[in-house]
């Protein structure tokens, strides 16, 4: 694991990780209108960052994305998903209530009922809990196979 | 021998009576479909979302989906704590 793999797997590696980020964005941010969410648009932007885990140097990996980017994505997903469901309670709701539906603010525009093709500026609170979840898997996942290749490397210098 | 052949008769016989109890099922007619015909008649009313999927996920059932967020939360933790740096006998480094 300490070496990078050869350069037109690293090519390839640059180029496909933009589409596979871009495509995981596009699955998280359409999550309440097409197949898809929070979980698995995140899978597959965690994805790419282990693409890069794998064809380059670790070292090299930790020189363009610390651990605590990663860490830091993994809390904050969490607590904006929770804070989401917990605003509903001041504002005279309950627990995890869709409070934005249908006000006309954020996310909040009226849906045309039946078949439409799909508006992204709806839903209320199920686009933010979506973003949240795929912060937080995207960071979760990540940082997995982070540590895992830190343990790997360390145990191959140790011994 | 003998509990060979016994072993291969309880066998085939379970095989056979869960086959028989599964192609007997009806499928796609479920006993009780009160809670699927609510939230497919009034899914994208209640919460404005195209996807029936992602507003039982995320609406209806959030808690679920709270759950499985912790769920990831502490596997996490415990690859961190699995896979921490060690740099000497006593001197752990939690990075």
């Amino acid at each position: 694991m300490s070496d990078s793999l050869s350069k037109i797997i690293r090519t390839t590696a640059d180029v496909m990780f933009l589409f596979i980020t871009v495509f995981g964005f596009y699955i998280v941010l359409h999550g309440h209108l097409t197949p898809g969410g929070g979980f698995q648009g995140g899978a597959v932007i965690a994805t790419g960052f282990i693409l890069l885990i794998v064809a380059y140097k670790l070292e090299d990996f930790l020189g363009w994305f610390q651990k605590k980017t990663f860490q830091s994505c993994e809390m904050s997903g969490l607590i904006l998903f929770i804070g989401t469901a917990l605003a509903a309670i001041p504002l005279g709701y309950l627990f995890f209530m869709n409070f934005l539906n249908g006000t006309g603010g954020l996310f909040g525009q009226a849906v045309p009922f039946g078949i439409n093709p799909g508006f992204l500026n709806t839903a209320g609170t199920i686009p933010i809990m979506n973003i949240a979840v795929g912060i937080e898997v995207l960071g979760g996942l990540s940082i997995i196979i982070l540590y895992m290749t830190s343990g790997i490397q360390s145990h191959e210098e140790g011994e | 021998m003998m509990r060979t052949k016994v072993a291969w008769f309880t066998l085939v016989v379970l095989a056979a009576g869960l086959l028989f109890a599964a192609v007997s099922l009806p499928f796609g007619s479920p006993a009780m479909s009160d809670m699927d015909d609510y939230f497919i008649a009034h899914g994208q009313e209640q919460t404005g979302a195209n996807n029936i999927v992602t507003s039982i996920v995320f609406d209806f059932r959030a808690f679920d989906t709270l759950g499985e967020a912790c769920v990831l939360f502490t596997a996490v933790f415990g690859v961190s704590v699995l896979f921490r740096l060690r740099k000497k006998e006593e001197d752990y480094e939690y990075e």
